[in-house]
């Protein structure tokens, strides 16, 4: 398997915090890959350096071949990147089918509005929000619009998906049929970088994983054998803030 | 297919209303009437594709609305050319330098892009005053022989109202179109969360850019029309601050980011308008009222009158847009 | 050579009281992220109040400046609750468009009131004279009390309970809320205290030049061009920036006409906005 994302020594500082430092990891096509590390360790700064939102002080981001590093979030999109984010950011005076068309519409397909309506209904079927189409975003329930957050990213077709924290606020039910969905997007041949802090899910969901720890990569490989790593139980134990599940 | 909708029954009407009722009644009167609501629901209609998809505030609005005139008076007045070349090249003259304009003005938000639009009308006001091609500040007189072509200047008001009206008719359909497309998508997008667009992929600078300029054409359009009827045009009237902020009650009245909305804002508002520029107190209190409405309006009623039928309708919804 | 040099002394005189009025705005931004556009208005009717004071109540004109910051913080505690509690926490669009209205009733019925014809108190005062030139009294006076208030206002925010309060409110709100903190009060104070810095940034212009119902508007624009320069919700930048716009304007007006300065500011705007890279002054929604 090739990669389809490969940062090579990113750094990324604000003011006097370096957020990311010499960070150099690859996501394979094809796999998920598990993004974990305590508070703080810059996991979602890379997610903002990947899709565009940031652009890195030093180093490669190359995605299809293609360096995207400083590139605009909608170039960045284009090219077949979606994000979940940890906050939802719902359009909330449009109702979900628009919400999602807006994904289907300016992603990398550039589907025409009606070829972007018939691509929402199959994966609002997927992801079970069929019967909320109509629905405006404002309305839906915290699950809900994690769902919403979730169809609008994958209504793209996107080549990669970036998951953040998209379990966060859930109950196990939900976690549950949360990470069944996310098995049937990767069986679509959809690549997935995933942020979690609800521990099992990410370990049982995640081909590899790669940990951070204050900007800096702390250990990559198979989840058993990150699980496993001292220094890597030492960064978790440090902080007060990780619950094992 | 379209025509199952009603929304294009509501034009088609509204035009036959405006094209047919002063010629059966053969009132001038009531022509000037219309006339002036037309070019406000132009006005309305256009600026509702800023405020109400893309969600930015253009104060200066009337800018285009002035320039769109200066430029037609004069390659009618000056060059000879006939009326509806000039309103066309006036049109697509300022919605080029909008485009332009708008990819570097656009890249401000909220307030300071609101700011920065009023200082653009101040500017061009203050330019054209000085400019001796376009009459400084006197302006220019259109001669009678302009009129001619149309068959002498009566005549000519008739056939300019009816332009007017063909133009009104336009935003409405704009206004439509737009909505129903692609653009008008990633526009309400953006006027609801820019920067979530922009991460799904819509291509936030350049979209700005095409909304402002189209915003642009058809207010330049009536604008050379309008001052060409009028005979004459000098910046003051041209570029008045006034009728751009009521411009802007207008969108917020009927309901910003639907398409009947402006139009409903704009006749009443005129209607309004009109009734208390008669009661002798009312009549210095003009902006005074118009404030006090688009305060309630903002505090109480922000998705002014259609918003209001939405949420207590919702079936309306689906059919008046 | 050396006039231009007093011209520009001059500008950063008046450069003063323009710095106070920026920092009424400057300060409600940064509080609670609402760009006032009554602004203007208020600072016409602080001129206006000047007027009254000296010319229909006969007393001395500099008796004005405390009743301005009194009565400019009840107004701005009015104006508050009218226009700006039920839109603080709504979208850009409705606070830009409530403040905007409010300004539009404040403006109109001023000119309902005064019209638009000019207005002068004349306040008379010994100048300074250095060389050929000589420093009107005036200039100077309202420079001080321009200060001296910025340095109250600095008193206020760093050393009082209130202006702690403030300072937590303005950094995160909702933090401030859990610390027990009224916020809401707080917000109307605050907003208050920006509306008085106006108003009686308002008084001290009138003791400088004559003025129209319609002044405002030029003065708002010299407040924004200031709050871009200073840097937004940085009042001590506001009193910074102020300057350097009196020192700007000093060493153009020997050379323009005065009609274009406005032009000028407005231009000189839009460009410093522009040139800050995107994200320090973002309004954005998230």
């Amino acid at each position: 398997m090739s990669a389809l994302l490969e940062l090579s020594h990113v750094s990324k500082r604000f003011g006097g915090l370096a957020a990311v430092e010499d960070l150099s990891f690859a996501v394979r096509e094809g796999e998920i890959l598990g993004l974990i590390g305590p508070n703080g360790a810059g996991k979602s700064t890379v997610f903002n350096l990947v899709n565009g939102v940031y652009a890195p002080d030093r180093g490669s981001i190359v995605f299809a071949g293609g360096e995207i590093g400083g590139m605009l979030p909608y170039e960045v999109a284009r090219l077949g990147l979606a994000r979940a984010h940890q906050i939802v950011q719902p359009l909330a005076g449009m109702s979900v089918l628009d919400n999602c068309t807006v994904g289907a519409c300016f992603g990398r397909e550039n589907l025409s509005l009606a070829a972007g309506r018939e691509a929402v209904r199959e994966v609002a079927e997927l992801i079970g929000l069929s019967g909320r189409l109509d629905e405006l975003a404002s309305q839906l329930t915290t699950a809900g619009k994690k769902r919403l957050e979730l169809a609008r990213a994958l209504s793209a077709r996107p080549r990669l998906l970036l998951l953040d924290e998209v379990l966060a606020g859930l109950n196990p039910t939900e976690i549950g049929r949360m990470i069944e969905v996310i098995r049937k997007i990767r069986e679509q041949g959809v690549t997935i970088l995933i942020i979690e802090h609800v521990m099992r899910a990410i370990m049982s969901l995640s081909d590899r994983i790669v940990v951070l720890n204050s900007g800096k990569k702390l250990a990559e490989g198979a989840p058993a054998e990150v699980a496993d790593n001292p220094e890597v139980i030492a960064a978790y134990l440090g902080d007060p803030g990780h619950a094992g599940h | 297919m379209i025509w199952r909708r009603p929304f294009p029954w509501l034009i088609a009407l509204a035009t036959a209303l405006f094209v047919l009722l002063p010629l059966w009644r053969g009132s001038v009167q009531l022509r000037e009437s219309l006339l002036l609501a037309a070019v406000y629901i132009t006005l309305a209609s256009n600026l509702n594709l800023m405020i109400g998809y893309a969600g930015y505030v253009n104060f200066g609005n009337i800018v285009f609305f002035g320039l769109g005139g200066y430029f037609c008076v004069y390659l009618v007045n000056d060059w000879n050319w006939n009326l509806v070349l000039s309103a066309l090249a006036a049109g697509i003259i300022v919605s080029a330098l909008a485009f332009l304009f708008g990819l570097g003005i656009l890249r401000l938000r909220g307030a300071f892009f609101a700011l920065a639009t009023i200082g653009v009308n101040e500017a061009i006001k203050q330019f054209v005053t000085n400019f001796e091609p376009w009459g400084g500040a006197t302006g220019i007189y259109l001669s009678l022989e302009a009129y001619a072509p149309l068959g002498g200047p009566r005549q000519a008001l008739w056939i300019v109202y009816f332009m007017l009206v063909a133009v009104m008719a336009l935003s409405l359909v704009a206004s439509y179109a737009i909505k129903n497309s692609k653009l008008g998508l990633g526009l309400l997008a953006i006027g609801e969360n820019e920067d979530a667009a922009a991460i799904l992929g819509v291509p936030t600078p350049r979209y700005k850019a095409i909304v402002y300029s189209v915003s642009a054409f058809l207010p330049a359009v009536a604008g050379g029309l309008y001052f060409f009827k009028s005979g004459i045009i000098e910046p003051g009237g041209a570029f008045d601050l006034t009728l751009s902020i009521e411009a802007i009650v207008m969108v917020m009245l009927g309901g910003h980011g639907t398409i009947m909305g402006p139009a409903i804002g704009a006749l009443l508002y005129e209607e309004m308008r009109g009734t208390l520029l008669t009661i002798p107190t009312f009549s210095h209190f003009q902006l005074v009222i118009a404030g006090l409405l688009l305060l309630v309006i903002v505090l109480f009623a922000p998705g002014g009158l259609m918003g209001f039928i939405h949420r207590h309708w919702p079936a309306s919804r689906k059919f008046f847009e | 050579m050396i006039g231009v040099l007093a011209s520009i002394i001059d500008g950063v005189l008046v450069g003063a009281v323009y710095g106070l009025a920026a920092m009424g705005l400057t300060l409600i931004w940064g509080v609670m992220r609402v760009i006032n556009l009554t602004h203007g208005a208020i600072i016409v009717f602080g001129m206006f109040a000047l007027y009254f004071f000296v010319s229909t109540l006969g007393l001395p004109a500099y008796a004005a400046v405390p009743f301005s910051l009194v009565f400019g913080f009840g107004f701005g505690v009015a104006l508050y609750w009218i226009a700006a509690h039920r839109v603080i926490d709504r979208p850009i669009l409705m606070s830009l468009l409530a403040t905007f209205s409010m300004n539009m009733v404040l403006i109109g019925i001023g000119t309902a009131l005064f019209s638009t014809s000019p207005y002068n108190v004349p306040v008379s005062l010994p100048g300074l004279r250095w060389q050929a030139y000589t420093f009107t009294g005036t200039h100077i006076v309202a420079a001080v009390i321009a200060v001296a208030i910025a340095g109250l206002l600095y008193l206020l925010l760093y050393r009082t309970r209130i202006g702690k309060a403030i300072r937590a409110v303005a950094g995160n709100r909702d933090a401030a809320e859990l610390c027990g903190i009224p916020t809401t009060q707080v917000l109307s104070f605050a907003f208050g205290l920006g509306i008085a810095l106006a108003f009686v940034s308002g008084t001290l212009i009138a003791t400088l030049f004559p003025f129209t119902v319609l002044s405002g508007q030029a003065y708002q624009v010299k407040s924004f061009v200031v709050t871009v320069l200073g840097g937004l919700g940085n009042p001590a930048g506001a009193l910074l920036g102020g300057i350097t716009l009196g020192l700007i304007e000093g060493a153009a007006t020997p050379f323009m006409p005065v009609s274009w300065i406005p032009i000028v500011e407005f231009v000189l705007f839009v460009i410093a906005l522009l040139a800050f890279p995107r994200g320090i002054f973002s309004f954005s929604r998230s």
